[in-house]
């Protein structure tokens, strides 16, 4: 196991290293210049601020320049988003918003959408499947900033049971965020759950369970559950990384100052060393939850656990 | 002997999006204490229905019971609720599978799928369940059991884990056991084998069997006696020595001519012609009759009632009608017939 690990770690950095490359070179690419109102500096002013940021280098050295920074931890600093302030803090201090309305989001939706999974499979074909269903289509189809702006109108601003708005009131105002963002996850989880019990039911280990005895509540949970979490698992990984990493939308409708309404900014004024901050700390995020997800497999299901490891 | 399951004129159909397919038209059978009957029939028969009927391993949605009774212990099997079934099955009654590679739960290791009907059923603590599991695989002839509690179904070889199928049945005595085609998915030398635990288990345990299958051979094997079910009824039963070698039913001259034989001199294996019937809407007369070239006037009219052959053969046929006419089996089940005292071919003992 331990070696496993220790080869996944060496192409998690081979991969960390290509992201890096290829969105430096992108943005480079990129028309525009990071530093505000260029064109109305004097060409000294210009060098001046230029050679404050190293923008002055020839391109290979400002790659292996910002390579090397990044092999010892310095993301740099921000050119003109947060005026010089270092990218590792701004990303960090905007960092908490976003993870706990996406953490709160997704233990809502997850848990909810395995419910509703297991109800539907457990009772296929009655109202309360149907039921289940029509949740998971409106929660895929309808987009979380309809959902947002929905309950701002009715749990904010009619029943005026949270704040609409901003990040002023801790628990409360991480509420109605959190729902909205609650709606995929927990969509995805339920038809994903539904699916996969109705197959796993339907084996016939389940029947054997059934002649050994076992009562209804102790084949979904004991038996089926577990054979079925599987696929679920593959697809909430990701969606974890995208969601704690913060929704650019529903941090916009609600003013949250999250991760992902500072990257959106960043991109708008081109700040290079934020841009690039922000993708290597998502890239990072998402590597480690693959690894995660790549574990956990094993741990699941005996038969994918991986070679070396304890039998 | 004692009675200890009385199945009488179980009726069962599903309700499917294609109307009612009457799977199961009026079954009746006993089961003694500690004898093996088994089951044959090719597929679509009934047989597998039967058994899960007995269990009502069936999907209640679909399946419903449309007359009869199931007779175990004093009690109607098919009026018994979800809940009262449960202390039965695995405990009174146990059933194995057909395919040992899919009917443990893979992501569960054996001890614990092992000891699940024992905590489920008995009131013995986990390590004293635990202990029985062991005893238990090491009845069914597994290697270091101790050691193989905590593995997973796929560390284990397919004859291993019917093994192990065949403990999680045993686990709490049952006095019924159920086998539905147990060799069947296992390779010929394995499905010895099996065989011979199961037959050693019987008189260990003192169980009844429910042996289905559709392999003549291992019928011969394991039998006391035999029912042979054809389009959801059964057409003929009697011991295995009375269904073997003076078989009256055309059906059952069918199946015992297709079996292949060692002595057999034309090496043509003979198929029955065919196809069976639709149980959604079944044959009025003989379900037999379409496939049969015995079949009378009367085979396509009426269901043939059973005829007592002896007092414990019984055959559905209307050959068997004081006004039929004689007619020859296929020649195959006449040297069958050479050997059986009381059959009207019989040329006493060879030797």
């Amino acid at each position: 196991m331990a070696r496993y690990i220790g080869k996944r770690l060496i192409y998690m950095f081979i991969t960390l290293a290509l992201i890096a490359t290829f969105t430096f070179f992108l943005m480079k690419i990129l028309p525009g210049s990071p530093i505000a109102s260029a064109d109305k500096l004097s060409p000294e002013q210009r060098a001046v601020v230029e050679a404050r940021y190293g923008l002055d280098q020839p391109l290979p050295v400002q790659y292996f320049d910002y390579m090397f920074g990044l092999l010892q931890g310095d993301l740099g600093i921000s050119i003109n988003q947060f005026k010089g302030a270092n990218v590792t803090d701004v990303i960090l201090s905007r960092m908490g918003p976003s993870a706990q309305i996406g953490f709160q989001g997704m233990l809502l939706g997850t848990v909810l959408g395995i419910l509703f999974g297991m109800v539907a499979a457990l009772r296929q074909n009655t109202w309360v499947d149907y039921g289940s269903t029509i949740v998971a289509i409106i929660g895929i189809s309808i987009p979380s900033f309809v959902f947002a702006s929905m309950l701002q109108y009715w749990l904010g601003l009619k029943l005026d049971l949270f704040p609409v708005a901003l990040w002023k009131d801790g628990f409360m105002s991480s509420v109605l965020p959190s729902i909205a963002l609650a709606m995929f996850p927990l969509a995805t989880a339920a038809r994903f759950i539904r699916t996969e019990m109705i197959e796993v039911l339907g084996s016939d280990y389940i029947t054997l369970a059934k002649a050994k005895g076992a009562s209804g509540s102790e084949i979904a949970f004991k038996h089926a559950f577990r054979n079925a979490l599987i696929p679920l698992i593959t697809v909430l990984g990701p969606m974890a990384v995208s969601i704690l990493t913060g929704s650019l939308v529903v941090e916009q409708i609600f003013a949250i100052p999250g991760i992902g309404e500072q990257f959106v900014k960043s991109i708008m004024v081109n700040d290079f060393s934020i841009i690039m901050g922000t993708t290597i700390f998502f890239s990072v995020f998402l590597i480690v939850i693959i690894l995660v997800v790549d574990i956990l497999y094993g741990v699941i299901d005996p038969r994918i656990r991986l070679s070396g490891g304890k039998s | 002997m004692e009675k200890i399951l009385q199945v009488k004129d179980l009726e069962l159909s599903f309700n499917t999006f294609g109307g009612e397919v009457k799977a199961i038209r009026g079954v009746n059978f006993d089961l003694y204490k500690g004898e093996t009957l088994a089951i044959v029939g090719e597929s679509g028969s009934g047989k597998s229905v039967t058994t899960k009927s007995i269990m009502r391993l069936l999907p209640e949605e679909s399946a419903e019971f449309k007359n009869g009774e199931i007779l175990f212990g004093g009690r109607d099997l098919t009026k018994l609720s979800d809940k009262e079934m449960q202390k039965i099955r695995g405990k009174d009654i146990s059933m194995i599978f057909q395919d040992p590679m899919t009917s443990l739960n893979p992501t569960m290791p054996i001890g614990r799928q092992i000891t699940e009907p024992i905590l489920k059923h008995q009131k013995i603590s986990k390590d004293e369940a635990k202990k029985v599991a062991v005893d238990l695989l090491r009845l069914v002839g597994m290697p270091k059991p101790e050691l193989r509690m905590k593995q997973y179904p796929h560390q284990f070889s397919g004859g291993q884990r019917q093994r192990i199928v065949i403990a999680i049945a045993l686990a709490c005595n049952p006095q019924i056991l159920i086998a539905d085609e147990p060799t069947t998915a296992l390779d010929v030398t394995i499905q010895a084998q099996i065989l011979e635990l199961m037959k050693d288990l019987q008189k260990k345990i003192d169980t009844s069997i429910i042996f289905i299958t559709h392999d003549l051979g291992v019928v011969a094997n394991v039998a006391d006696r035999v029912a042979v079910m054809y389009g959801g009824k059964i057409v003929e039963i009697g011991t295995v020595d009375e269904i073997f070698y003076n078989p009256q039913h055309p059906y059952t001259w069918g199946l015992l001519s297709s079996m292949p034989s060692m002595d057999a001199e034309d090496a043509k294996l003979y198929a029955i012609p065919g196809t069976p019937p639709d149980l959604l809407d079944p044959p009025q007369g003989d379900a037999f009759a379409l496939r049969s070239e015995y079949a009378m006037k009367i085979d396509m009219e009426q269901p043939p009632p059973f005829f007592k052959v002896s007092d414990t053969h019984m055959a559905a046929t209307w050959l068997l009608h004081p006004d039929a006419p004689t007619v020859e089996p296929p020649e195959m089940v006449i040297e069958r017939m050479k050997k059986f005292p009381g059959s009207r071919y019989y040329e006493g003992s060879a030797n």
